[in-house]
């Protein structure tokens, strides 16, 4: 199985929690904002602990509390697509793609996917929004993830940057065969990346 | 223009105020990054005691210095024993006294940047496979240095404006403690010294306001997220 998440989490006043058994592909969490959906991501990511349960991907364990095991993030190999692209302010793109990266052989493959080749000499704030999410999307496949966490990857996007968002994804999904857990509130998106659709 | 004694003063007082805010850099940085990021029990006392030389009399600041580094005294005697050397009517104790009372200055304009950095920037590294150093190198230092530096140069005009706790420790030696407000304070006592008194303290404003002017356009540069390097 890809992931396999059973979490329990207490959130100021509310409980986050999720059972969820995935197998290949592109699994979706679909469900209303504000449900705790960026929390689960955090917790598989290792940035946010949860309060008991286990959380496994491609028969990994990251987290298990009945035997204390908890992987810090830095070992877990999540390539993890934020919400907002979280580029590095002051590095150029080029060095915000290698920040993950062991040495640039992927770089040129990627960067071509993902149609940056022109930004590298870049600063972030000089981006749009379209370019700085593939930048973001472009730095967390160069850190040889070992699964990818999409947080609402396509909001906040023009209509044509959507669509080139999402083919890059698709690319991803069935090129890089990496199991994918991706977070969106919208139906279209959910109906057209996932393999399956998990509502939350 | 100055003569040269009054340049002599002039040079002992930034070698005063470069070596306190060299040797407190250190320190005042590691305190910051405690007081930003670390919680613990007894914080809000540390944090205190930091701010102390801020609202406690020089004059008090100076005496404790002075019980400190008395050759009888803990820090005095130990210098004594395994180093040979005393601080007392030394410049190396004006910068002692000078560093002590830019500590809090420097902390404060060092927590703040520090707590100016995205912690979300923090984590997106720590997925990207960076461990705790490695951020810390990569994007805590580089994305606080402004703060730092503005912090820095902050310490160092405080320093050389140092007036009480040094008077106090080290005494008014010249040549060797007597640095731009203590030699001001001297002429002040002497008839006929206006002139001196005039030039040094054009000096003492003139080094102040550079030293304000670049701390300021520093942390200008924290505000609008920017980096040095």
């Amino acid at each position: 199985m890809s992931f396999e998440i059973r979490v329990t989490k207490r959130l100021g006043e509310a409980d986050v929690s999720l059972d969820l058994t995935a197998g290949e592909g592109l699994t979706v969490l679909f469900g209303p904002s504000g449900i705790g959906k960026t929390s689960v991501l955090n917790m598989v990511a290792g940035l946010l602990r949860p309060d008991a349960g286990r959380i496994a991907v491609a028969g990994r364990m990251l987290f298990d509390d009945a035997d204390g095991i908890d992987v810090a993030p830095e070992r877990r190999r999540a390539g993890y697509v934020f919400q907002e692209p979280r580029l590095f302010p002051h590095r150029r793109v080029r060095a915000n793609l290698l920040y993950g990266a062991a040495d640039e052989d992927g770089l040129a493959a990627t960067v071509a996917m993902l149609g940056i080749g022109h930004l590298l000499d870049r600063w972030p704030r000089t981006l749009s929004g379209g370019e700085a999410r593939r930048v973001a999307i472009g730095r967390a496949l160069l850190s040889d993830p070992a699964f990818l966490l999409l947080d609402e990857p396509l909001s906040s996007l023009d209509r044509g940057r959507r669509g080139e968002i999402m083919d890059a994804i698709l690319r991803v999904r069935d090129e890089a065969g990496l199991p994918i857990l991706m977070v969106t509130h919208d139906p279209d998106e959910a109906e057209r990346l996932g393999t399956r659709i998990v509502g939350v | 223009m100055l003569t040269a004694a009054e340049w002599g003063i002039v040079a002992l007082s930034l070698k005063v105020g470069g070596v306190a805010m060299a040797a407190v850099l250190p320190i005042a940085f590691a305190l910051a990054w405690v007081l930003a990021r670390v919680r613990f029990p007894g914080k809000l006392l540390l944090d205190a005691v930091v701010h102390l030389p801020l609202v406690v009399p020089p004059v008090v600041t100076g005496w404790v210095l002075l019980l400190a580094f008395a050759p009888a005294g803990p820090l005095g005697g130990w210098l004594e024993r395994w180093f040979g050397v005393s601080v007392l009517f030394r410049w190396t104790g004006a910068a002692i006294a000078a560093g002590i009372m830019a500590l809090p200055l420097m902390v404060r304009a060092m927590r703040l940047s520090i707590e100016a950095v995205d912690r979300r920037l923090e984590s997106a590294a720590r997925t990207l496979g960076a461990g705790p150093t490695r951020v810390f190198w990569t994007l805590t230092l580089p994305l606080s240095l402004p703060g730092v530096l503005a912090g820095a140069v902050l310490g160092f005009a405080r320093s050389i404006g140092e007036f009480g706790a040094t008077i106090t420790f080290v005494s008014n030696v010249p040549g060797e403690t007597q640095t731009l407000p203590l030699a001001i304070y001297s002429a002040l006592q002497q008839p006929g010294a206006e002139a001196t008194v005039w030039r040094l303290s054009a000096m003492s404003v003139g080094l102040s306001l550079i030293a304000l002017l670049v701390s300021e356009l520093l942390t200008r540069r924290v505000r609008r997220g920017l980096h040095v390097l």
